[in-house]
């Protein structure tokens, strides 16, 4: 990076934030900063920038341990609060899904489904501190011969509980439209016929990725804000896609880059997981992360500086195209305009709605600031870089 | 002109009264029908809009609760649980009378119950149940 007229380390970063002499702003701050001052200005007066984003993100979950009983269990099936967990593992180790439905819930047989409980409120529950049935079976063994148990276990009670996301945080997603003759549920929401409304899922200039189009900073072991607590990036996530078509500001215009999260679970809140019913689709969770941006250089100055105006994505059409496979889109949006409440698709004025919380967005690029203001949050170079082509 | 959203009980005994068309005639109110489940052998049920200068809606609303008809606002009838919305949103796309709406630019979600209409369209829309609309039988 020696052609950049301003060249800072993140050691160096760390020792103003120790010092308590680091600028720290939001990503949204950010914005007028470089527009104002141009990158070279932003990056001399600015250390970090806080990204933020909360909202629907079906690819998480927890890995629980729950102790041994006496006489001991190999449980081979297990149910939280009679939501299946998978019990695929050793003798008391499970993973319970965001998206895996209660037992008895009726799905889509009456449909539209409305998936009122699953993993994801299973999680919200234990962070909750609320007491979740624990029920298991197993075939039995000479080491593990007890074969059924149930009971009533809180948080606190498990030896250990992980959240594990294998895909968070989607760089940019795309905006939903139906235009079938009837309305349709999907995992972006209710879309009604002809393309009457359309639904978009980010906070835009707020969310981590966009930030950081090309993972020059965020990588694995990065340190984040993960639903209320301390948590890391542990790899890139499932579907993780770098090559995604891109504007010229590097920033892609379709979904792109993903990534795997991990915390304790035991120090998250149920502010920032939740558990969430999308009709018709399923039952998932909202979680909440936030990710701290080094500002090291001109470059990093100009990615952070990025606004709504300059971020774009498609318009999908859910009912037919997106359900078989077809890469087709009815044009490009941006999110000042997605973010204005209505969109022009063929012609036709369509009214938007989010499903990504901005003002929570912005609460967590604010917590972090705070965080890293208080020097209780330093900043981690990343052990290995994302894929990044 | 003044305007709000009612959900009316008709006791049995009303049933065969031009109850609506009176109100109409007597106070000059202007009504606008979003719902309506009037059945001879039960109470009937009825969410409506009035409209008129606020003199005239008072008298008529006591013309109403004269006649043994329940009278409640559809606001008193409808809530949102602050703790469970995450301000998402999704709720803005589907609200008819832009009851919830979202504020621009900080794009918080806002619910204003006196422009609802009970509709409760938004109840299973809403990712977190965080709407409750109570206007059935049952409630009242």
């Amino acid at each position: 990076m020696s052609h950049m007229k301003i060249n800072k380390t993140i050691a160096e970063i760390n020792e103003k934030i120790k010092t308590g002499q680091a600028v720290v702003v939001t990503a949204e701050e950010m914005v007028p900063i470089v527009k104002e001052h141009g990158p070279e200005e932003a990056a001399r007066r600015i250390d970090v920038v806080t990204t933020g984003t909360f909202s629907p993100m079906c690819s998480s979950g927890a890995f629980i341990n729950f102790g041994h009983t006496r006489p001991t269990t190999k449980a081979s099936q297990v149910w939280l609060n009679e939501v299946p967990a998978y019990a695929g593992l050793a003798a008391v180790d499970i993973y319970i899904g965001a998206t895996e439905a209660s037992t008895d819930d009726p799905l889509n047989k009456v449909f539209p489904g409305e998936f009122r409980y699953g993993g994801g409120h299973v999680i919200e529950d234990l962070v909750a501190g609320r007491e979740i049935l624990l029920r298991a079976v197993g075939y039995g063994t000479d080491c593990y011969p007890n074969q059924k148990m149930e009971k009533k276990v809180t948080l606190a009670d498990l030896p250990y509980a992980l959240l594990c996301n294998p895909r968070n945080c989607y760089q940019n997603y795309n905006c939903a439209i139906n235009l079938s003759d009837k309305t349709i549920y999907t995992y972006m929401g209710t879309l009604m016929p002809n393309g009457r409304n359309a639904t978009y899922c980010s906070a835009g200039e707020l969310s981590p990725l966009m930030n950081d189009p090309f993972y020059r900073t965020i990588g694995l072991g990065t340190r984040i804000f993960l639903g209320g607590g301390i948590g890391y990036i542990t790899w890139h996530g499932t579907q993780h896609n770098p090559g995604a078509l891109r504007g010229e500001n590097g920033v892609p215009k379709r979904p792109a880059g993903t990534l795997m999260l991990q915390g304790d679970l035991k120090q998250m809140s149920p502010r920032w997981l939740k558990g969430i019913s999308m009709q018709g689709y399923g039952s998932t969770m909202a979680v909440g992360v936030g990710i701290p941006i080094p500002v090291l250089n001109e470059e990093i100055a100009a990615s952070t500086g990025v606004g709504d105006e300059d971020i774009f994505t498609q318009v999908v059409d859910y009912s037919h195209d997106y359900s078989h496979g077809i890469a087709r889109n009815y044009g490009e949006v941006n999110y000042a305009q997605l973010k204005s409440g209505c969109i022009e698709v063929n012609g036709k004025k369509v009214l938007t709605a989010p499903l990504s919380s901005v003002t929570r967005a912005r609460e967590i690029a604010e917590t972090l600031k705070n965080w890293i203001v208080k020097k209780e949050f330093t900043l981690t170079a990343p052990v290995q870089p994302m894929p990044s082509e | 002109m003044d305007s709000r959203m009612y959900v009316l009980k008709f006791p049995k005994a009303t049933i065969d009264q031009p109850i609506i068309c009176n109100l109409m005639k007597l106070y000059g109110v202007e009504f606008n029908i979003l719902k309506a489940d009037i059945n001879r052998q039960q109470e009937g049920l009825m969410v409506l809009e009035l409209l008129g200068h606020k003199a005239k809606l008072k008298e008529g609303i006591r013309y109403l609760k004269e006649l043994g008809v329940g009278v409640e606002r559809v606001a008193s009838r409808i809530g949102r649980n602050d703790d469970k919305c995450f301000q998402c949103g999704a709720c803005t796309g589907i609200c008819p009378t832009g009851a919830l709406a979202l504020e621009r630019p900080t794009m918080a979600v806002l619910f204003d119950r006196e422009k609802c209409s009970g509709c409760g369209l938004c109840v299973a829309v809403c990712p977190v149940r965080a709407m409750t609309v109570t206007l059935d039988h049952s409630a009242l």
